[in-house]
């Protein structure tokens, strides 16, 4: 008996140059919509700020992701890496600000993803060859490190720099509601080209088994460094585009709690699933939002979340599922029509 | 089966690979665990194209051996010629490359792949597309992903496998998890395949079958194969030459048929299997 065809499955077997085109076109359409939606202010301007920042949020988590999820290490500092693009992209704006802003802005949130990415290399070398929770205490001290150089480096030193807890102020707001969610479909698309590739299952296969890894000829070494290396250097990104929602950058945004709820967004997506990041970073950025008045007791509430995720759902929401359109189709017309459709009879 | 003939290093090989290079050679090999000397004077050559049995009572150091051929462990002395290169100092991905690859005795999939990027893995350097064109999806990309798709595709069928394609290799039954762990070594394009145990939990009827197609491998890919195996009736059927290890040591070394009559190892091995 011939299987009843689904959206999904008609969707996937389109050639590859059309699906991403249509993705292409979907998300150009998304980007339209919600830009003129907040340009118009149907969308409140403190409603955008919240967008922005859920945009902040997905790159934050699909990157922190790139290091838990597939190449299977802890890092508690990625908020180490965000300051570190952000201190950088900021410092940059500045300097450039006698050119237009939108020209030079793509430029800055490189350059800071790029020195996040250095440190992500002089850290991850010696860090990368120790295991679990060794990586976790030496990122963490790094984060830490970072945000007290920041908050000292000036009165240390005479520099005028970050101007430490007197926050560096004047910084180019740049980042819009446009431009931050492009860059968050920009830094999904590249991790997904990344994961989808001869790299992404060498990162993979060294979560999966480092022994059998090395073992198929993949130089571990390489692709661990790699993998920490991408994720701090989107991190850097994301806080290039923080520096620009803010205008305004102190070395408190950066502390271990930033990195925590980080992690609680990855965990509670699901480790190793790029659409569970996402998930989780709209709505543990929105929610808070949402419930204003009970902002007091956010970290009550993401304790209570975490808990009850490790009980009744341990793998995260959406467990190691994939990012896919295809897919994604197919789960939600399967159910829609599950009455009528018999998958298992052949 | 071609005669075995005798080759310095007090081994012998195939005589249809007599006049090449043999594909490995070891001298004096042999590890110490602390005080405990896990493997000893483990001299072997192979043939090119031999298929060779390495049996011995459990704990004898079979495994270790192979850790050992692989660089998992450094040799505590010896040396290890791989098609007449010393491997000393290389790393197992790097041995790899020079053409050994292996399976484990405790299964090592990656669980969370799918059974064709568990191949894929292997195929790794069969591609050369950089990470920049993957990400900006060039043709070389492309191309190289529709290359070892295809490759993939065929080695899976060696074994039938290919409608298990996009299912979770740790969702596989045992045996096809075993298979695809040969399947994934044999990717990586070797010239000596070690295989550990690779009848391991496996019913007397899938054995039979699984050793028919080590042959086949064997005589499809042109390539060398060391078997380990601890019940040595099942690699006498298949296996040219056979060394036997007890306590880290070689006891005895020749065809099946002088395996099967050597006193020696019905002393150490099939009497004690056969008392206990
Ligand atoms: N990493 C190690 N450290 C200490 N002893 C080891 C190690 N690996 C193997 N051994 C010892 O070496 C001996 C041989 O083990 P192994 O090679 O696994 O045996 P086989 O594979 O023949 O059953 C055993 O006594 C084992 O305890
Ligand atoms: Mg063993």
């Amino acid at each position: 008996m011939d299987k009843v065809k689904t959206g999904g499955a008609v969707y996937r077997r389109l050639p590859t140059g059309l699906r991403y085109l249509i993705n292409t076109a979907l998300f150009a359409l998304f980007l339209i919509t919600i830009t003129a939606l907040a340009d118009n202010r149907v969308i409140s301007y403190s409603d955008s700020k919240v967008l922005m920042l859920i945009a902040v949020n997905i790159i934050l988590a699909v990157s922190l992701n790139v290091a838990t999820g597939y190449l299977g290490q802890l890092p508690l500092g990625h908020a180490g890496f965000m300051a570190v693009g952000a201190y950088t992209s900021a410092l940059f704006m500045r300097s450039a600000s006698a050119y237009p802003g939108q020209l030079m802005f793509p430029l800055g949130l490189i350059l800071g993803g790029l020195v996040a990415a250095l440190f992500g290399l002089v850290i991850g070398i010696p860090a990368l060859r120790l295991k679990g929770d060794y990586l976790a205490i030496i990122t963490l001290g790094f984060s830490e490190i970072i945000r007290v150089v920041i908050l000292n480096i000036d009165s240390v030193l005479g520099f005028k720099l970050t101007f430490g807890a007197a926050s560096l102020k004047n910084i180019p707001t740049t980042t819009t509601v446009f431009n931050a969610f492009l860059w968050a479909g920009i830094v999904c698309f590249i991790i997904h080209a990344m994961m989808k590739s001869r790299h992404g299952r060498a990162i993979l296969s060294i979560r999966d088994n480092e022994i059998a890894s090395e073992s198929c000829g993949i130089s571990t070494t390489f692709y661990k460094t790699l993998g920490f290396c991408a994720s701090a250097f989107f991190a850097g990104i994301a806080g290039g585009l923080y520096a620009g929602y803010l205008g305004i950058l102190s070395p408190g945004s950066f502390g271990f709690m930033k990195s925590i709820e980080i992690l609680v967004m990855v965990v509670l997506g699901g480790m190793g699933s790029m659409l569970g990041s996402i998930i989780a970073a709209v709505a543990l950025t929105a929610l808070p939002e949402l419930l204003r008045a009970f902002s007091d007791y956010r970290m009550v509430v993401y304790s209570l979340v975490l808990i009850a995720m490790m009980i009744f759902r341990p793998e995260g929401l959406m467990g190691s599922y994939d990012f896919s359109l295809g897919g994604l189709l197919e789960r939600l017309l399967n159910r829609k029509s599950a009455p009528l459709i018999k998958e298992d009879e052949s | 089966m071609s005669r075995l003939v005798p080759v310095p290093s007090n081994s012998f090989i195939p005589e249809r690979d007599a006049d090449k290079t043999p594909i490995l050679e070891t001298h004096h090999l042999g590890i110490d665990f602390g005080g405990l000397t896990a493997v000893s004077e483990f001299n072997l050559t192979m043939g090119r194209t031999e298929i060779t049995g390495l049996i011995g009572p459990n704990g004898a150091g079979k495994t270790t051996v192979f850790n050992l051929l692989t660089n998992v462990y450094k040799p505590s002395r010896g040396t290890i010629l791989l098609d007449g290169v010393d491997t000393a100092g290389k790393s197992a991905a790097q041995l790899c490359r020079m053409g050994i690859a292996r399976t484990f005795q405790n299964i090592r999939l990656f669980k969370d792949m799918t059974v064709i990027e568990n191949v894929l893995v292997g195929l790794h350097h069969e591609m050369d597309y950089t990470l920049a064109e993957s990400i900006l999806r060039l043709p070389r990309y492309w191309r190289g992903e529709k290359i070892a798709r295809n490759r993939a595709y065929e080695l899976l069928g060696i074994f039938h496998m290919e409608d298990m394609a996009d299912k979770l290799a740790g969702s596989l039954p045992y045996g096809a998890q075993r298979r695809l762990e040969i399947l994934r070594a044999l990717a990586t394009n070797p010239s000596l395949l070690l295989l550990d145990e690779p009848a391991a939990g496996m019913n007397p009827s899938e054995t039979a079958e699984l050793m028919e197609n080590i042959r086949r491998i064997r005589d499809t890919f042109g390539i060398a194969i060391l078997l380990i195996e601890h019940d040595m009736n099942l690699v006498m059927g298949i296996c040219e030459g056979i060394a036997v290890l007890n306590y880290g040591k070689i006891i005895a070394k020749g065809t099946p048929d002088e395996i099967r009559s050597n006193p020696e190892v019905i002393e150490a091995y099939l009497g004690k299997r056969k008392g206990g």
